[in-house]
């Protein structure tokens, strides 16, 4: 190992002398409380480090110490249920050792090497194996089970493997061609996991949001942007994407947002209880906690780790969601360390890398084949959010976000200041997504494609007959433009607003989602006929059935289906009913 | 005395705005405090911001325009900024360094802090849920405070934040119980007026025991502004984790706060960002927000509440776009309601309290706050709608519903949001209060509160049933 003395402190940046032969990326320990370091320059025989630790107090002169591995996950059985800082301490082990601030040098392995894990064998001796083949299992939590994949670079024979029984995670539970293998595994962090092949997305990430799934709906393996202002929930819609999506595992990066927001997500996802597993959210969630006043190199790197650990349970074969928030402060970590370094700024200061680096962070998400056996599908879904200065979203950060994501959740301050939740807003979302998902959608309910094209066009209309309200008010317009207000009002109402706290409400099924779309769509339907039969229209807005369609929302989406449907069909009923007499009343007037 | 032990140089470089740079002697520590001599043998303080083999460059505090280069020397301390912490600083006046400036006996210390604290765990955090009773409506009823939390207020210049700060401070309490309380004041680069309202405030209520006051005014070195948010904490943090006491800190002005940072920025030569603010300063208010909170297992709890001017009334502006993305919410001064004679004038639209759903309802208020809340926001927007609307149409050809809400929204603002200064509502007189406005709208209107609780607080059924 080298050791060289340093040369230069400036906050989080060290340069280091005497270091030639260390290469970039590789860790270092930095000064006399071996901090922990990352060598981001080579110059000659200096190297430039990023310190993910504080540096008040540091020396010039004190030593360098050079570790020859890249910056790296540890992956293996621990990992579920825990929470690392943004190098994968594990913070809650540290409270335990030096109590509740975070000091620096303090040193903890990322899993616990005492704990022993069940393993239970899938191959005997003399088995053939490659990367990526199952070697065997621990139910880590009641509903992770998680394999031991044979590592990547390591194939041949299987020489020996152990039998059923406890192992820690660096016991040997495999001899392969001569190798012996544990459970603990390494990988560089910066460095993207491998697979087979990459697949376009053909099924949804069903989040349990109807503005997402039915109005823009997100494919698995997807990559998706929340951008938001402060105050217009976008935390509160991050933690719906977390708690109720389909995703098997959830990485939640808080990366230097708030502390008590992280504490508040720690502790609602240990209370509440997965509807599809009956288990509490936390035993198949990982949590990395990077807060805004934890040092700003280790943010930068919080990323990286957790999108690592999402890829490592990709490989096993799950459905795995990664959310970021926020990649705006993982984006001015970058622009701090990159004022450091004098490197010659971009836009606002921010580096001239900023886009490719945040395409790095995106692009390691996907649909993918994976390698080993038994043959499995994996994928890795993102979803970052974006905090532009003053919700202008012409900023940087938004804008190279905009380039690399297919599809954009923008949530609208004044949808927040109405208290229309999810506040995100329907004229300026979008997916590239759609077209692929369209016929899993049609599986569901064939006019899907209709009802989706009818509501974003009604409320397309609204929004251009918006401006003309305002000056004359909604009475004076014509009778099929007052209507697209009512339709248009219910579609808001009834239908894209949902209260994240109400327990029958926070989760949506597809079908339930496509249930209520009709319920709408046939009032319209059936407005028109009235309409064009010579129904006033006050008297539309006089029905009692449009309060029925105003609560059809509180129908309890743990309803088995079939008597959900049930009672969507007496509802259809009602609305056909009410319309109908209508109708009569006019005719026999005539 | 040889000169391993005293660490000092001569050599000095040059001088420049706040920055010296010196000579590097060995053992120069990033980060440390150093002492400038001047031939006059006054001494300022400095702190070591680069440090390379060849030179140090040292940020003074109070500038270096009369720092001699020939004569001065420079003293390494050797350690980083820390001041004195003990129970004896309540009930006195310190300035932005954290020394006494009340001519009071030194304080004896029980132990040294770094300003900078270190981070709190955020796996040892507990989500902050215990409601603090304010005695102002506005807040009680509509952005509730909780122990731990972080609740700014942006105001305007000319508006009556610091007579609210004030209101605050003297009937801020936790319902139901009698615990050890304290007040931590840091006045910013406040004009001294401002600061002694607060001294004079807490003295003539006899609350000036419970407070420590670290004052750091406009005539004060700015680059001392920027340790004097920290030294408060430092102070708060003492009394929270090492005594057992719930703190509230007050801080004003974070406004110059910010351009203390921002100038100091510039004297560096550092890539600006956003109007001239450096680009570091999200991380750095949050390493100032981010020392409240409360933690699992200890009685005391820091709750902070920063005031800033935004300027030109500007929300979007960086100084209060970024403490918003940091802070649990914010309450927004309105200009339009001080110059309606509305006191405290809380724009309710634009205030928000993200931590208020933990620390309300049932057993910590009442069931029926919740609902209340809602209930007034939503009605209240509506009523400011049809207000806008009626500039356009005229009153004349609204409907009698609206009528209601147009007469809901001015009650609401004269008889809720407006409260004397020195005026105490408890939290059931805050939504009686709240009741009796509600029942201005038809009661079909009501659609966010529970039924129930129509029946048991609406005034037409309260007076049936008495």
């Amino acid at each position: 190992m080298l050791k060289g003395r340093i040369y230069r402190v400036s906050g989080p940046v060290v340069v280091a002398e005497d270091m030639r032969g260390v290469s970039v990326y590789e860790v270092v320990e930095v000064g006399n409380e071996r901090l922990i370091g990352e060598v981001i320059g080579v110059e000659g025989d200096k190297a430039i480090i990023q310190v993910y630790e504080d540096t008040t107090g540091i020396q010039v002169g004190e030593p360098v110490y050079s570790t020859g591995y890249p910056l790296s996950a540890e992956l293996g059985p621990g990992l579920i249920g825990s929470i690392f800082d943004g190098i994968q301490r594990p913070l809650t082990k540290l409270e335990e050792l030096i109590g509740f601030f975070i000091k620096k040098g303090v040193k903890q392995p990322s899993l616990p090497r005492d704990k022993k894990w069940h393993f239970t064998p899938l191959v005997k001796q003399g088995d053939k194996v490659g990367p990526g083949d199952y070697l065997g299992y621990v139910q880590e939590t009641e509903v992770v089970k998680h394999y031991i994949m044979v590592p990547h670079g390591v194939s041949g024979t299987i020489e020996w493997i152990a039998s059923e029984g406890d192992y820690t995670v660096e016991e040997p539970v495999a001899r392969i061609s001569g190798r012996e293998v544990t459970m603990l595994q390494k990988w560089p962090v910066r460095k993207p996991r491998p697979y087979r092949e990459k697949l376009e997305p053909d099924k949804p990430l069903i989040t349990g949001m109807r503005v997402v799934d039915f109005m823009f709906p997100l494919g698995i393996g997807g990559k998706a942007a929340i951008p938001g202002g402060f105050g217009t929930g976008k935390t509160v819609a991050l933690q719906s994407f977390t708690k109720w999506s389909h995703a098997e595992i959830t990485i939640y990066i808080g990366c230097g947002e708030r502390g008590n927001e992280m504490a508040d997500a720690l502790h609602s996802f240990r209370k509440l209880i997965d509807p599809k597993t009956g288990k509490p959210m936390m035993e198949r969630s990982v949590f990395i906690a990077n807060t805004s006043n934890m040092p700003v190199a280790a943010r930068e790197a919080s990323v990286f780790l957790g999108v690592t650990i999402g890829e490592y349970f990709r490989d096993m074969g799950y459905n795995v969601l990664v959310v970021a928030d926020s990649t705006s402060r993982w984006a001015e970590a970058m622009r701090e360390i990159s004022g450091r370094l004098e490197e010659l700024p971009g836009e606002e200061g921010f580096p001239a890398y900023l886009g490719s680096r945040l395409a790095s962070f995106y692009e390691r998400s996907g649909y993918v084949k994976v390698y080993g056996n038994p043959e499995r599908m994996g994928s890795l879904t993102i979803i970052g959010a974006v905090s532009p200065p003053g919700a202008d979203f012409s900023e940087p950060v938004t804008q190279s976000t905009l380039r690399i994501v297919r599809a954009l959740y923008a949530l609208d301050v004044n949808l927040a200041y109405r208290r229309h939740y999810p506040a995100i807003n329907w004229l300026t979302s979008y997916s590239l997504y759609i077209e692929k998902l369209r016929e899993w959608w049609m599986q569901i309910d064939p006019e899907y494609p209709q009802l989706r094209e009818f509501f974003s066009k009604t409320l397309q209309r609204e929004a251009e007959l918006e401006e003309l309200v305002r000056l004359v008010g909604a009475d004076a317009l014509p009778v099929d433009d007052r209507l697209i207000l009512e339709v248009a009002r219910m579609i808001r109402e009834d239908f894209l607003q949902q209260d994240a706290l109400s327990l029958d409400d926070a989760y949506s099924p597809p079908y339930k989602d496509a249930w209520m779309a009709h319920a709408i769509k046939l009032f319209y339907d059936k407005a028109r006929e009235a309409i064009d039969a010579g129904v006033p229209f006050e008297k539309i807005r006089e029905l009692k059935v449009r309060e029925r369609i105003a609560r059809m929302k509180n129908i309890p989406s743990t309803t088995p289906r079939e008597e959900m449907k049930k009672a969507f069909g007496e509802l259809y009923n009602e609305i056909i009913n009410e319309f109908n007499a209508l109708i009569e009343e006019v005719k026999t007037r005539v | 005395m040889s000169s391993l032990l005293v660490r000092e140089t001569h050599k000095l470089l040059r001088a420049q705005g706040s920055l010296l740079f010196v000579e590097t002697i060995p053992g120069v520590k990033y980060g440390e405090i150093i002492e400038v001599e001047l031939p006059s043998g006054e001494v300022k303080l400095g702190q070591v911001i680069d440090a390379s083999k060849t030179m140090t460059v040292i940020q003074v505090f109070g500038g270096v325009s009369d720092v001699d280069l020939k004569r001065s020397k420079v003293r390494f301390r050797g350690e980083t900024l820390k001041i004195p912490v003990s129970i004896d600083v309540l009930g006195r006046i310190l300035d932005g360094l954290g020394r006494p400036i009340d001519k009071g006996p030194p304080i004896i210390p029980e132990e040294y802090r770094d300003i900078n604290g270190e981070p709190l765990n955020p796996a040892s955090r507990l989500p902050p849920s215990e409601f603090i009773e304010t005695g102002i409506s506005a807040i009680d009823g509509l952005f509730s405070i909780v122990r731990g939390q972080k609740l700014p207020i942006f105001s305007g210049s000319g508006l009556p934040h610091n007579r609210v700060a004030a209101q605050i401070v003297r009937q801020a309490r936790v319902r139901g119980k009698e615990e050890k309380f304290a007040v931590v004041f840091a006045a910013i680069g406040v004009p001294y007026d401002d600061a002694m309202f607060f001294i004079d405030n807490f003295r003539k209520t006899g609350g000036l025991e419970h407070v420590v006051a670290v004052i750091n005014t406009a005539d004060a070195p700015v680059i001392e502004r920027i340790a004097t948010p920290r030294v408060a904490l430092t102070i708060a943090e003492h009394l929270a984790w090492s005594h057992d006491m719930n703190v509230l800190v007050v801080m004003t002005d974070m406004t110059f706060y910010c351009e203390a940072l921002r100038e100091l920025s510039a004297a560096r030569e550092e890539v600006p960002g956003r109007r001239g603010y450096p680009g570091y300063m999200y991380t750095d208010l949050a390493t100032i927000y981010e020392r409240a909170g409360k933690v699992a297992g200890r009685k005391g709890s820091v709750t902070q509440m920063p005031i800033l001017t935004m300027p030109d009334d500007d929300i979007t502006h960086p100084i209060p776009d970024l403490t918003g993305y940091i802070t649990e919410g914010q309450i927004v001064f309105s200009r339009t309601m001080w110059l309606k004679g509305i006191y405290p004038p809380i724009d309710p639209l634009m205030s928000l309290s993200r931590l208020m759903k933990d620390g309300i309802g049932p057993g910590k208020t009442r069931e029926d706050h919740h609902g209340v809340f809602m209930q007034l926001i939503s009605s209240y927007a509506e009523g400011v709608r049809l207000r806008e609307l009626s500039v356009i149409v005229g009153t004349e050809s609204l409907t009698p519903r609206d009528r209601k809400y147009l007469e809901f929204a001015d009650r609401f603002e004269r008889e809720f949001i407006n409260q004397g200064e020195y005026e105490r509502r408890t939290i059931e007189e805050t939504l009686d209060r709240a009741w009796n406005l509600l029942a201005i709208l038809p009661e079909e209107e009501l659609k966010k509160v529970k039924p129930e609780h129509i029946k048991k607080y609406h005034p037409k059924y309260k007076s049936l049933s008495s």
